[in-house]
């Protein structure tokens, strides 16, 4: 978490370098990106003396040069029948088809709550239960419905994702500015004409947000019911790596599914500010 | 001619704790605009100025009484009465051309005829160049006059305008209240606006009317002549020198303040 946050400022604090002008305060200070740096290379240090003192048994600490290596071999050879690439790619539809789902229901979900009383007595509770729960305890139950193969964990993932993307939608459509409906009501515009061309995108960037949220939300309950059921993928390889005390592997899958999770998150972002940009010029 | 009339029309908005009495917020209001007409309604704030012009565009309806648009009832809002809000209320995620063409793509105007007809309008405003930009890149005033090309665009028989220049500094305004006039002349609709201003009452109104508060009611119903002078030419710091506009100014100073004549005007 730190780490994405991390680089979220590094990201903004880039984009921000671009203007200009700019103003000459506190040159003595070292900036945060800076230290931040500093800090990942000094655990990585700590590591590598650990390892190389041989502190612990290699097997269960190995070197960050034979997590490297084993990176490499992952990309190239492969683990559990799979390449890396492979495993991601797999992981990763996981997650985008469970997004579409859950966009394809939230977002109608959201406006219906936010836009009528009967809906949001409806869908309140549904929500409101889904919210709360861990996704493995539902699991199990999607198991038992549909299986083990790629339906049930995009099921549990698209579920994971709802509260939130539900949730933004319905207060996005909360906050659509009065003037903007007024608007349009006093130039004609019907129902479904205001709910498409104010609502919808008055909400786009409350919508977006939910999405960022889900995708990290997705990409954690993925990578966890990969660990229960699953032939490839991230989490299965872990798994796999894991039974036969493969601990390099185990920590190189473990780096790759937090670089993802950044570039998700980056990602997301920069659909926000290509989609909504006005959300962020204000 | 068109006529949007208000019939002894009463607002009252609910009880704020269920003991409590309902708020009377307008009073048997009588007014008549027609096309043509350009009236200002001028009140000191919370005199129901914003209310009355919510029921003008059908946002609200009346508790008492009824509006009538050709002795018709008005039942909701409808593209012959446009409306200039104070916040502007365009939209972002539109352009400036797409913000002017939105009331003709609600009506299924084809692409190519709302371009064109929104480029006119924009040209008519004083933003030919303006038309791919970003709403939040304009200054204030630009997005007044965008505001202003839109309500244009539904071709409305009536304009009805809150305080449409009120966030503007005074220089800008002044340019904006000429420009205003002109618009209105050019379009022969019937223009129903609203400010806390004096002078842009006088600047602006065939007619004024004066709403004093709690609860708002007509105070005074006074024809101006000072809209047509500008019209014919006069310049408007011409106008405001001549003693008829001074004397108008304190008339109507005397009227709104009243009871509170310490309170600054908002010029
Ligand atoms: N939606 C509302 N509910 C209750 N009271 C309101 C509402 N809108 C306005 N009022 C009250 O009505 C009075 C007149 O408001 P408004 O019409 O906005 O006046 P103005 O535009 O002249 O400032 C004010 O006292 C205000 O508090
Ligand atoms: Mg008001």
């Amino acid at each position: 978490m730190t780490l994405i946050t991390d680089l979220t400022e590094v990201y903004n604090s880039d984009a921000k370098t671009s203007e200009p002008v700019r103003a000459p305060v506190r040159r003595r200070q070292v900036p945060i990106p800076l230290i931040s740096l500093a800090t990942v290379i000094g655990l990585l240090l700590i590591w590598a003396a650990a390892a190389s003192a041989e502190l612990v048994s290699p097997v269960f600490l190995p070197s960050p040069a034979v997590v490297a290596a084993s990176l490499w071999n992952l990309v190239s050879v492969g683990f559990v029948d799979s390449t890396l690439p492979q495993h991601v790619l797999a992981s990763l539809g996981r997650v985008l088809g469970g997004l579409a789902v859950a966009v394809l229901i939230g977002v109608p979900a959201g406006l219906a709550i936010g836009a009528s009383r009967i809906g949001r007595g409806i869908l309140d509770p549904i929500v409101e239960f889904l919210r709360p729960l861990p996704p493995l305890a539902y699991l199990p139950l999607i198991i038992i419905w549909s299986g083990i193969g790629e339906a049930s964990k995009v099921i549990v993932i698209a579920l994971s994702m709802l509260p939130s993307i539900v949730i933004s939608t319905a207060s996005g459509v909360r906050s659509v500015p009065k003037d903007h409906v007024n608007a349009a009501r006093a130039f004609g515009a019907t129902k479904r004409q205001v709910t498409f061309h104010v609502v919808l995108p008055s909400a786009l960037p409350s919508i977006l947000t939910g999405i960022r949220i889900a995708l990290g939300t997705g990409w954690s309950t993925l990578v966890a019911a990969e660990l229960v059921a699953a032939t490839r993928g991230l989490g299965f390889m872990i798994q796999s790596a894991a039974q036969f005390l493969v601990t390099d592997v185990v920590i190189a899958g473990i780096a790759v599914i937090a670089v993802i999770a950044i570039l998700l998150e980056i990602a997301a972002r920069a659909l926000e500010r290509w989609l909504a940009p006005w959300a962020s010029a204000k | 001619m068109n006529r949007l009339f208000f019939n002894d029309v009463s607002l009252a908005y609910p009880a704020r704790d269920r003991q409590g009495v309902p708020q009377l917020v307008l009073d048997r209001i009588k007014l008549s605009i027609a096309t043509g007409e350009f009236v200002v309604v001028i009140g000191r704030s919370g005199s129901g100025k914003t209310s009355l012009l919510n029921l003008a565009a059908g946002f609200q309806e009346p508790t008492g009484g009824t509006v009538t648009l050709d002795d018709k009832p008005v039942e909701g809002p409808g593209a012959e009465r446009a409306v200039v809000f104070q916040d502007d209320a365009l939209y972002p995620w539109l352009d400036a051309r797409d913000n002017v063409a939105f009331p003709l793509k609600l009506k299924g105007v084809g692409e190519r005829e709302r371009r064109a007809r929104a480029d006119e309008l924009l040209d008519l405003v004083g933003l030919s160049a303006a038309g791919n930009r970003r709403i939040w890149e304009l200054s204030g005033g630009m997005r007044q006059r965008v505001g202003i090309a839109r309500a244009l665009a539904a071709e409305p028989r009536f304009l009805l305008l809150d305080e449409p220049l009120g966030a503007l500094d005074a220089l800008t305004r002044g340019k904006m209240q000429t420009f205003l006039l002109g618009v209105w002349a050019k379009s022969r609709s019937g223009a129903l606006l609203i400010t806390h201003s004096i002078d842009e009452a006088l600047m602006l109104a065939t007619r004024i009317v004066v709403l004093s508060p709690n609860p708002g009611r007509l105070a005074a119903d006074i024809a101006s002549s000072f809209a047509a002078d500008i019209l014919a030419g006069a310049s408007p710091s011409e106008v405001r020198a001549s003693p008829a506009f001074k004397r108008m100014q304190d008339g109507l100073t005397g009227l709104i303040h009243a009871d509170s004549p310490e309170e600054e005007l908002a010029a």
